[in-house]
């Protein structure tokens, strides 16, 4: 039978620990409904920002002439790997390590093999777990949840963006988890430049409305592509911080409930160990009571 | 005329105006009502809108804007009031 004082620290350790697990599911859930405004507040900007490009590049057929939609023979490679800045959220972070992992021994084996691969991390997770294991980084973007807004992670984008635009890479491509529910995420691994053919839906010139531009149908469309794309990559980002706070959520959830059980275990164990010990006690009481009564 | 302008972060401003001034990457230009449709991209600089309540300003670095219908959207990467 185990020791009393034992079992009943036990349990005041595995209640302090549920206390905190429960506390932490309460912040990620107000921080997830945060987190979900951000991402409907955004959504109008894209939406609108869409159709403006789609009423502006409708009838002039594909803009190739962009310098982000080239296509060169693929030596160089970044991947943009976003994580979380902290952990206790199940497999959120390991998830996107697969991914990359998988994304490097599928489709740029080549590259890999010759080191051409550099890793773009986002979120501390990641930035440490790639530095760790010695790839090639480009460290500048680690911490870009700690301040999460349009004008931080545009940031990443530009630098992107330009390094692509300088040859420096040939292929940019975005590793995340997208937020499905509360429960669920979904992996992406999205190529974000050269920008992916788009795929052609025949009724978007059904009601081109007669549009003033000004100054004109290619300036406006040089100008908004960075700006689409930038916008892209901000929706990864919020995404991955929406799944985030989903998966703490969740996880913390499950460690409450475990440590629930647990505590439930440990109350029985305590409760039988007590009675135990009273009815040795009293066994030995009687006992000794019939000793001294028997002479 | 319904004004709106957006950012990927927030709604700046949304509802009625009597007019509008923008900052044209060709020169400044003033929206009316019923103005033929519209599509322009901005300068840095300040968007100038008159209610019903008198004259207001916010700085935009940028951007684009939409005027379709009585309806001006704007589109901008950061703005301020």
């Amino acid at each position: 039978m185990a020791n009393l004082k034992e079992v009943k620290s036990r349990i005041s350790s595995v209640s302090s620990t549920q206390q905190i697990t429960r506390a932490m599911k309460m912040v990620a859930a107000s921080k997830l409904r945060r987190a979900q405004e951000r991402i409907t507040q955004m959504r109008p900007y894209a939406q609108k920002l869409g159709e403006i490009l789609r009423n502006v590049s409708g009838g002039q057929g594909d803009d190739d002439a962009s310098v982000y939609s080239t296509r060169r023979e693929i030596n160089r490679v970044l991947i943009i790997a976003i994580t979380s800045d902290k952990g206790l959220c199940g497999g959120f972070n390991s998830n996107v390590f697969r991914a990359t992992t998988a994304l490097l021994k599928e489709k740029y084996v080549r590259q890999y093999t010759k080191e051409q691969v550099v890793i773009l991390p986002i979120g501390k997770k990641a930035l440490d777990n790639y530095r760790k294991r010695g790839f090639e980084i480009v460290p500048d973007f680690g911490g870009i949840f700690s301040d999460l807004s349009f004008d931080t992670a545009k940031l990443a984008a530009e630098y992107a963006m330009e390094a692509f635009k300088n040859d420096e890479y040939d292929r940019v491509e975005l590793v995340y988890n997208e937020f499905k529910n509360v429960a669920t995420q979904i992996m992406r691994t999205e190529q974000f430049l050269p920008i992916p053919e788009a795929e052609v839906d025949g009724e978007s010139n059904s009601n081109t409305i007669d549009y003033i531009f000004e100054p004109s149908k290619d300036y406006i469309v040089e100008e908004l592509i960075p700006t689409s794309l930038k916008i892209q990559f901000y929706k990864a980002l919020l995404e991955s911080n929406a799944a985030e706070h989903g998966a703490r959520m969740t996880a913390m959830d499950k460690a409450t409930e475990n440590a629930g059980e647990l505590l439930k275990e440990l109350k029985l164990k305590y409760n039988r160990t007590r009675q135990a010990a009273i009815t040795t006690e009293i066994l030995e009481i009687v006992a000794g009571a019939e000793a001294l009564g028997g002479r | 005329m319904l004004l709106e302008i957006i950012t990927p972060d927030k709604k700046i401003f949304s509802g009625e105006v009597e007019s509008a001034t923008f900052p044209g990457s060709e020169g400044s230009f003033q929206v009316l009502n019923n103005h033929a449709p519209l599509i322009s991209s901005l300068e840095e600089g300040k968007i100038r809108y008159r209610t019903g309540a008198g004259e207001f300003e916010v700085t935009v670095n940028g951007g684009v804007v939409e005027v379709l219908k009585n309806k001006i959207i704007v589109l901008a990467e950061s703005a301020k009031s």
